[in-house]
This record gives structure tokens, sequence and C-alpha cells, in this order.
């Protein structure tokens, strides 16, 4: 079968004189990758730049002809993690977690990215514009708000990283279950999380709303897991998922104490397989020396309690808070070793490939560099056994691996890489490779005829860590794992377009003197400001 | 005729004299220069190693005249280095094996992550000396200078084995987040010398800046000369009429502290009580 290109599209047919043609036969052809949850930019992922001298020193990437130089293992430099994931055949990457008084330096950063699309989710869980009118019952107020801070941060989808956990943690605390309240706001992660999904439908959001979990990595926070999955059920319209719970592996423990910590993957997983409106990312574990980085303070303040390293913890305005503490997973700690378990079993264990996809929460699970030792795990029995054998006896013994005998086919990979993520991001022109999909292709050098991946894992492994090629937009970007031309991808934003715009501009204007240290008319990014936006046009409810 | 590889690659033991062409102006960075690398080639290959001057790549016989002379292959690999090489940075990094002599003074990350051999500069060292360092043993004649057997920045995987000895006085932060090994000063020290230490042993003869210890985890500092003052996180222990550094026994008595207990540590600082009267303070806690 030929894929013919055009202009950047995938089209019927080309005249084939004319054409350059790639011979792939005997290759995997795959849509470019989709990456659902990375920290790759902003604020957050630059102080953690800043933070870590040692990462940077210990991987260098030399300039190049047509590359630029470029350091760090975990976080690396913007063009560095552009280049290492063309490298691998992704094409559109998605930046989590940004505050939104950072919008315009992670912007800036995402423009100095290369090679890959890419978008941004503000942080929209506790800012207090959304606590406030949430508490007030004022749904449609607070979409509209929601839906001038889209456009004002160039934002793609609503994310909420500890809903009223951040909020709490301002004056000491934290929430502990989804009906504690907030300190001051008189108001539950339940109901901010039941807000924030009906104004996600009311402003016909492309993205679910994008969960981080309370309680994140504590022992028993599977059962808020549940809870949070739970708590949205009754909003799910037939068929389209509601909530989209990111890294799940750090919210899917068990246990009452990192003692008796076990996995809750299994009790996830039934769950998932039998609800339609929830997806998820698997936040894998890596052993390896990574840097965490998430928005939710308190957990990040509890990490550096566990670590005694180095650490940030920082608040933002009237936004989110965000921590940073550097981290080493290893094979013989029994909790890390199940952590590592957890991640492969929730995406073992659900049977839908569409409803799990692969990430590492990059960086907090380890660097997104390690996504084909994922897909050797899941794609190899074998694979998993030999890792398993070097890990804590403690953990072990306790995983559900073992047990485990489901290989991910080629296809499945391809769902869980790409496709699947593509479609939660409700991205059409991504993710696959039908007419009038955009050309990104990649192309990965092993034969699944010949090749059984069950046995040559390692093959598998090589194959997706340096594709054969690359296709950005209808151009070869990358030739034998090398870059052969330099691209600049798009930005995508929601633009959202309400019935009501200017009632919430004189509203803003007035809270913006009362809580911001910006000014209303130097908040918003204007559209000019991106590299290469590219709005998508969404007509609200409200 | 094809020869078998092993008398191709014969592995003979050499002494190779490095003299500067000219005084260095701006950094250079000579990784290469280490017996490891030297061992198996000849010299022609030898000249032409890459090094950097500044921005510009540079070959060693560029900077360096080289003289070459093989010895009976009883004695260790050595590279002997004449003339000031105080610009020279990173010699001996990585080295496992042989020596290296400096005749003059050495540059930054002398023996940065060395892993074996031994290194001895006659002049002075400068900062970085040893840091990383798993094995090995340095000794300098003249002072050297801040970050001793330290980590990299920002790393907290300091020096973990081997043997630093400074005949003269050592700067800021030696031994910063040392694991394991001995670093020696005969004579003083800058300030916060051990600090972020997690075990190893560090003895300075002479005086101490002070602030010696902070956020020490565990490990052994011993300060023979004065010093102004004990961190307030440190608590008094007890007090020792002598204490054993690398199995040598150093007469006292000395104080001896704990802490740094701001982080919940266990390193032991002994300070002499003869040259520290004013610590006398102290024993009211005993």
């Amino acid at each position: 079968m030929d894929i013919a290109i055009k202009d950047g599209k995938i089209v019927e047919k080309v005249n084939v004189k004319k054409a350059e043609v790639i011979d792939a036969s005997g290759m995997i052809l795959m849509p470019g990758g989709v990456d659902i949850h990375c920290h790759i930019a902003g604020a957050e992922v630059n102080s953690g730049r800043l933070l870590r001298p040692e990462d940077h020193f210990k991987d260098v990437e030399v300039k190049t002809a047509l590359t630029r130089s470029g350091v760090g293992y975990s976080i690396p430099s913007t063009f560095t993690t552009g280049y290492r994931y063309s490298r691998m055949g992704y094409t559109t990457v998605m930046n989590p977690s940004m505050p939104p008084l950072e919008a315009r330096h992670t912007h800036e950063e995402l423009d100095d990215t290369p090679m890959v699309d890419k978008a941004t989710y503000p942080l929209l869980g506790d800012w207090w514009f959304v606590l406030e009118h949430l508490r007030d019952g004022l749904i449609q107020e607070c979409a509209a708000h929601v839906a001038w801070m889209m456009s004002a941060t160039k934002g793609y989808a609503i994310k909420i990283v500890n809903p009223g956990g951040l909020e709490a943690w301002g004056f000491g605390r934290n929430v502990e279950n989804l009906d504690d309240p907030v300190p001051h706001f008189n108001i539950t992660p339940r109901e901010i999380l039941r807000g924030l999904c009906k104004v996600n439908k009311l402003l016909n959001m492309p993205h679910t709303i994008h969960v981080h979990t309370n309680n994140l990595g504590r022992p028993g926070n599977y059962l808020t897991a549940l809870e949070t999955m739970k708590c949205v059920e009754d909003l799910a319209e037939e068929g389209r998922p509601a909530i989209h719970i990111t890294h799940c592996q750090f919210c899917a423990f068990k246990g009452s104490d990192w003692r008796s910590m076990s996995s809750g993957a299994e009790e996830i997983a039934k769950y998932v397989n039998h609800h339609d409106h929830v997806t998820l990312d698997m936040g894998q574990v890596i052993f390896t020396d990574t840097t965490t980085m998430t928005a939710d303070g308190p957990f990040q303040y509890g990490l550096y309690n566990l670590t005694g390293n180095k650490w940030v913890n920082h608040d933002v305005e009237t936004e989110t808070s965000s921590g940073i503490v550097p981290f080493r997973y290893k094979r013989k700690s029994a909790v890390h070793a199940t952590q590592w378990s957890i991640g492969l079993e929730l995406a073992l264990l659900i049977k839908d490939p569409w409803k799990i996809y692969m990430t590492t929460d990059h960086p907090n699970g380890g660097p997104f560099t390690a996504y084909p030792k994922i897909i050797a795990w899941l794609i190899s029995r074998v694979a998993r056994k030999k890792t398993m054998n070097k890990i804590s006896k403690r953990a072990r013994q306790k995983s559900l691996l073992p047990s485990i005998d489901r290989e991910l086919s080629f296809y499945e990979i391809a769902i869980v890489t790409r496709a699947g993520q593509a479609k939660a991001l409700n991205l059409a022109q991504k993710g696959h490779l039908g007419i009038g999909a955009d050309a990104d292709v990649a192309v990965y050098n092993v034969n699944p005829e010949q090749v059984d991946p069950s046995k040559k894992y390692k093959t598998v492994r090589k194959a997706f860590k340096r594709a054969a090629y690359t296709i950005k937009g209808g151009e070869i970007v990358v030739k034998d794992g090398q870059i052969v031309k330099p691209v600049f991808g798009k930005t995508f934003w929601v633009n959202v377009k309400t019935l009501l715009p200017m009632e919430v501009n004189e509203d803003l204007r007035l809270k913006f003197r009362e809580y911001w240290t910006v000014e209303y008319e130097n908040y918003p990014i204007p559209d000019s400001f991106l590299h290469a936006p590219a709005p998508i046009p969404v007509k609200a409810e409200v | 005729m094809l020869q078998p590889q092993s008398q191709l690659r014969q592995r003979f033991n050499i002494l190779i004299t490095l003299y500067p062409k000219r005084s260095f102006r701006v950094p250079v960075e000579a990784e290469c220069i280490s017996p490891d690398v030297f061992a198996e080639k000849p010299v022609k290959h030898i000249a032409m190693l890459q090094i950097w001057e500044g921005n510009r790549k540079r070959n060693l016989e560029d900077l360096f005249k080289i003289k070459h002379e093989t010895k009976s292959s009883s004695e260790k690999s050595i590279i002997r280095i004449c003339g000031d090489v105080s610009k020279v940075r990173k010699i001996g990094a990585k080295m496992s094996m042989g020596n290296i002599i400096v005749e003059g003074d050495a540059g930054m990350h002398l023996g940065e992550e060395m892993n074996g051999g031994g290194i001895t500069v006659t002049g002075n060292a400068d900062s970085w000396t040893g840091s990383m360092m798993k094995n090995g043993t340095i000794e300098v004649k003249g002072n050297a200078g801040d970050y001793i057997g330290a980590s990299y920045r920002g790393s907290n995987q300091g020096m973990s084995g081997g043997k630093i000895i400074i005949h003269g006085n050592a700067g800021y932060e030696v031994g910063c987040f040392m694991r394991k090994g001995l670093i020696k000063v005969h004579g003083d020290i800058g300030l916060f010398a051990g600090i972020h230490m997690r075990n190893g042993t560090i003895f300075i003869q002479g005086n101490s800046g002070g602030r010696a210890g902070a956020q020490m985890i565990n490990g052994k500092i011993v300060v023979c000369g004065y010093i102004p003052s004990i961190l307030p996180t440190f608590t008094i222990d007890d007090i020792r009429p002598k204490v054993e550094v690398n199995g040598e026994k150093i007469e006292g008595p000395f104080y001896r502290f704990v802490g740094d207990l701001a982080d919940g540590g266990d390193g032991k600082l002994f300070v002499s009580k003869t040259k520290n009267p004013h610590l006398s303070s102290y024993e009211q806690y005993l």
C-alpha cells in the first residue's frame, strides 16, 4: 500500500513520476507520534533546568551543520527536546500545566521547540475566579472566564492539578479527599471537578478536563483516583470521555503506608474497563535519575521530605503553585519498583488501548527518550521479565505483572502512542494516515512480518529509538535517526467564541487590580506573539 | 604480511614529557593528557590528540613539545609536564592508572573523575582538584583552590574514594558532598570545609576559616588548628585525647562535635582543644 503526500497533507494519489518516493517496504509506517502529557516548556521546566546543572553535564549534544547544540538528560533544552522527539518519530507534543501567569514564558519556549506541533494546557483548577464562581454556582460566568483565559494564554485544554489542594497549600495545608473544603473558599474538590467538567462541556472544548488527582503519590490514593473518575460519571455523554486522568500510575497506590504500598492498578483497570467516560495516561516510571516537576506544591514538598534533595516550591499568585525535586528511581527500592510495575499493569490490564496512552509524564517518571523502552515492555513479556528479575524482591513478589500474558501488537502500540492520544485531544488531522490528515508520518525500520516482537524486543526498541524516517508536514525531517531538515511546528490553541465576552472584561479589569501583580492590559498574549499560531475555533454554548 | 593484533598493539610503558611551548592566555581543555589515553599510542598519534584552546581546536603538539622515552615494562606509565600549565584544565581526567607529574602549577579540574593512579603537582593546583574522583591519589606540594574533591555543580556525587594530600593551603568548600576517601590539608583551609559531606575524612593540620561541616550527614572532619567558631547546629559530644585518621593516631586533645543537626546529621567534627581556648565554654554542656 502506498501513502501519497501533497502540500503537507495525505491525499488519495499523486503523480508518481514527479514525486519523491520513499521505499518503506519491510518497515512499519505509523502516523507521527502524539504525546498527550510532557513537561517540555515553561517557567517550571526552566527552573528545573536552573536547578540541575549536573543533569546538563552528563548529556551534551554538539552542534551540527543543521542542528543547534543543547544539554540536558531529564530536562533537555528546547531545541534538543524537539530534535529528540523527532528522532523517535514524534510530531505533536502537548505541554501540560502552564500557570496562566507564565503563559508568555511557556509560549516563548514552545516557539523555540522545533520539529513538533505543540499546545499547552493552562492550570485552572485553583484559579480564584473559578473557585469563586463555582462556589456561587455561576457555571456560565465561570465558563466565560475560562474561555477568556484560553484565548488570553493561548491554551488548549483545562488542566486541573490537585483541585483545591494548591489553594490550600497557600495556607500550608492540603485537601485530604474530594469532600475536604478548601480554606477560605468553602468549596470542595468534587465541586471544582464537576464544575469544570460542566464548563468544559459548555465551551465545547476539544479535549476533556485533564486531571492530576488529589493525594497524588500517596499510598492508598487509588481510592481517590476512583472517586475522581466516579464524580463526573453522570456528566458524561454517550460514548464521549468526560475526564482524562493523567499519569495514572502515580495515583494507583494501594496500602496504608510506604511499607505496605502495593498496586491498585487492578481496581482502576476494572473500573475503566466498565466505563467509557475516562481516558488515562500511564506516567510510567523508568529506573533513572530524573527531575520531578508538578504544579502540585504540597506533593513536591512531600517528595522533598522523602529525599532530602534540593527543591523548589513556588506560589503563583491567584492561580496555582509548583514544585521541583530531583529524584532517582531505583530498581532495588520496593516502592519505585512497584511504581514501575503499576504503570505497565495499567497499560496491560485496561483492555481498550483507546483508553490508556503511553507517557512517562516527562520528566516526572523519566525522560521521554525512554519511550522505546516502554514499548519493548508493552510488546514483550520477555522484556518485562528481564527487568523484573533485576528489581526489588519485595516489589517482585507483590507485582501483578508475572500473571499478565498480554503483549501489545504493533497496532495497539500505534494507538497508545499516537492514535488514541490524537483522538482524546480531538486533533482530527493527527494520529491517522487517512486522506486529509496532516502528513506527519513515522517510519520504523522493523519488519512486523518477520520480526517476532515478543522475542526480538531489542530490535523493536532500537527501531523506535531512531525512526528510519520522520515526515513532518510533508517534509522529510529525520532520516535514519538523524535530523536532515529542521522545521518549526504550529502552536494549537482553542479560540472559544462566547456570547458574552464584554461583561467578562469589565469584571476582570476590576479584579485584576485587586488580585494580580500584572495589569489586565499586559496579561493576554496576542496571537501575533506566537511563531506559528493555529487557533482552533470553537463555538461555546454560553 | 599481517602481524597478530597483540604485537601491533603491544602495551609498552612510557615516559612522556610535555613542555608547554608558550604561556597560555586562555583556558586549555586537555582531557587527553592521561596515561590511559597515551598508553597504547605511538608518539605521532599522541601528538595529534585533540585539545581545545579557548574556542579553537588544536593538536597536542601545537601547544606542547613532546619528548618520549620507552621504559622497561616493570615501571608504570608516567607523564611528566614541565612548565606552567595553570591554564590547562582537566589534566588526568578519568585516568585509571599510571602517574602524572606536574612540575609547576596545574589548572582547574585536575584529576576530575579519576579512577586510579597518581598525580603529583610540585607547584599549586587550582579549584576542583579531584572533583568526583573515585580512586587514586593526588598530591599537591603547594596550595590548592576551592572545591577540592567536590561534586559537580548541583550534583550530590562528590569524591567517592581515593586520597588527596595538599601540603599548602586549600580554599573554600573542600570535600563538598564527599562520600568516601581522605582529604589531607597540611596548611590552612577556607570556609565550609566538608559542606554537605556524606562520609569520608577531612584532616586539616592548620587553621580553618570556619563553618566547617555545614549540612554534613556523616563522616569526620579534624581541625588541628584554630577555628573561629562552631556552627550552632553542632552539639558537643565528648573530649577525646586522640583521633584516628586513616589508621594514624593524631594526638589531641580534641573537642568532638556532632552535626549537622539541622539536617539530622551524625557527622563528627574534631577540633583541637589547645588551639581553641575560646571554645571552652562548650565544656559546660558535657
